[in-house]
């Protein structure tokens, strides 16, 4: 039901861990929906120079956890904010229908430890993040584009 | 791949070797159609009464009473629609448990919508109903309990001889979902006061998509399929002989077997949950200690996702099944794991391992091998374990 792309990065996730002096932290999700991911930014010149994750979830989660950091790394905010889920679904070769949720999660992720960093730095006064990341209490639209 | 062990026999087991053979003639060579005069239709005819009277010997009821069907589900559909039709005169109130499968569940929820009544007995944290609770749920209207024998996700086993008297008693029909715990434990329908009783042949080593349902005689129930005068005219429609023949091959062998079978895999499954107890934290067994199916082992490991758990057993060439969520495909865990009173978080964290014939002790000690560092690691990945080792 995975593509060998999602088996890999589940099998062999990049970029487990934490950041001990990450500047922003982003966590998304639900235990009660059965997913939990946690992204940790260290952003220097508007520069994410490192990327970690912890998730508690199924293979899809953290298989697009692992795509996610991958994606970003490297990459400036601008850059890293225009990360869709369709992005991290496509690089992973595609998720089952019932897995595309987890590909939500971890365009959220990102953008809430965006925001945290935002918060930290005073760039913004508070988080706005919309989506929790649980698609039982979720009411935001994810576009397609 | 070094090994492969299978644990999953709650879902479905391999046909036994000797019931494949006795099938065999009945596709090619012995084809005839049961209901023809001619001798291979003769022959198909014999093999058929054959398998039922292989039947009836397993659960102590006689072979006029036995009735092949699809399977568990299409069993469990038609005695309770089949007796909720036929006595709606009666009454509308049908009693049942919130940890039947499925197919109990499902055809219930077709009856409510169809004027019926049902009560769905809760269960305690073992899993077990409440006799009084069944007692109290009585009313003079109720024209069915069926509550299953054995859970197929966490293994307990309910008290079915006091549940069948009670029914007796009362003067109400009795059905029970016996499609795990046949060939795990030695059933009398007399003894149990059992009405009505289903069962289904690949849970004990016979073919997929063959079953029975046991309607004890002068039960008023209405027929399930309209057609020939197959089963009695009950569940018409020509019969699938193989399969019949590998059933009844199957449930004979099963029956011969039942006690060396149930201490070899209560040994296994006992082996199992000692191990994961002494080496993993935070994990609870699900289900009654001593009230289960001699081949259940069921752990609810917390801060992890089942999935998740089950992909990296499978890499290690182990075979087994979870509650969760993520391996159903909805976005909820289990009914079972949830009426046992689990929280959503460690109810998706949950493993069902199930033993069989093939199943070896050096099994039990690679699976508790390979499954501490499988948990670790994924615990290591878990925002959920990180915040219980600060503490938080």
């Amino acid at each position: 039901m995975y593509s060998e792309k999602v088996m890999d990065h589940f099998t062999n996730p990049r970029n487990v861990g934490e950041i001990e002096n990450a500047n922003g932290i982003g966590e998304v999700g639900n235990a009660k929906c059965g997913d939990i991911m946690k992204i940790y930014l260290k952003i220097e010149d508007d520069i994410i120079v490192d990327v970690k994750f912890k998730t508690f979830g199924c293979a899809a989660a953290v298989a697009t956890s692992s795509m996610a950091t991958e994606l970003v790394k490297g990459k400036t905010i601008d850059e890293a904010l225009r990360l869709t889920n369709k992005a991290v679904a496509d690089a992973l070769n595609g998720l089952p229908p019932v897995k595309m949720h987890c590909s939500n999660l971890a365009e959220e992720a990102i953008r809430a430890a965006i925001d945290d960093y935002f918060v930290k730095t005073g760039k913004i006064s508070k988080s706005k993040t919309s989506c929790m990341g649980c698609c039982e209490k979720c009411h935001v639209e994810h576009g397609e584009e | 791949m070094d090994r492969y062990i299978y644990l999953d026999h709650s879902a479905t087991t391999p046909v036994k070797k000797e019931v494949f053979e006795f099938m065999m003639p009945y596709f090619s060579e012995k084809f005839g159609n049961p209901s023809s005069v001619y001798l291979v239709g003769r022959e198909s005819r014999k093999a058929i009464d054959e398998a039922r009277d292989s039947v009836a010997n397993a659960i102590g009821a006689q072979s006029k009473e036995i009735f092949f069907t699809s399977g568990g589900s299409e069993s469990d559909n038609w005695a309770l629609k089949g007796v909720a039709y036929a006595n709606k005169s009666k009454g509308n109130h049908i009693i049942t448990s919130a940890i039947e499968h499925h197919a109990i569940h499902n055809a219930c929820k077709y009856l409510e919508n169809d004027g019926f009544e049902v009560t769905y007995l809760p269960v305690n944290s073992n899993g077990l109903i409440s006799v009084d609770d069944l007692k109290e749920a009585i009313k003079p209207t109720t024209i069915l309990i069926s509550i299953m024998f054995a859970n197929n996700e966490i293994g307990t086993i309910q008290p079915i001889g006091e549940i069948g008297k009670i029914a007796r008693e009362k003067g109400i029909y009795f059905h029970t979902d016996a499609v795990q715990a046949i060939g795990n434990i030695h059933i009398n329908v007399d003894e149990l006061n059992i009405d009505l009783l289903s069962l289904s042949g690949h849970k004990f080593y016979g073919p997929k998509g063959i079953g029975a349902l046991y309607i004890r005689k002068n039960v008023k129930i209405a027929s399930f399929i309209q057609g020939g005068a197959q089963e009695k005219g009950r569940r018409a429609g020509t019969e699938n002989v193989a399969g019949i023949v590998g059933l009844g091959k199957a449930i004979e062998l099963a029956a011969q077997n039942v006690e060396a079978y149930n201490s070899k895999l209560l040994n296994l499954r006992n082996r199992l949950i000692k191990g994961v107890m002494e080496r993993i934290p935070f994990v609870r067994l699900n289900g009654d200690a001593d009230k289960r199916l001699p081949g259940n082992a069921n752990f609810a490991f917390e801060f992890i996702e089942g999935e998740s758990l089950l992909l990296m057993l499978d890499m290690k060439g182990i075979a087994a099944s979870s509650g969760s969520a993520c391996s159903s495909g909805s976005l909820d865990p289990s009914h079972v794991l949830l009426a046992i009173g689990l929280e959503h978080e460690i109810a998706h964290g949950s493993l069902r391992l199930t033993f069989g014939q093939d199943n070896t002790e050096e099994d039990v000690d690679y699976v508790l091998e390979v499954l501490t560092p499988i948990v670790d690691r994924l615990r290591e990945m878990s925002p959920l374990y990180e915040r219980v080792k600060r503490g938080n």
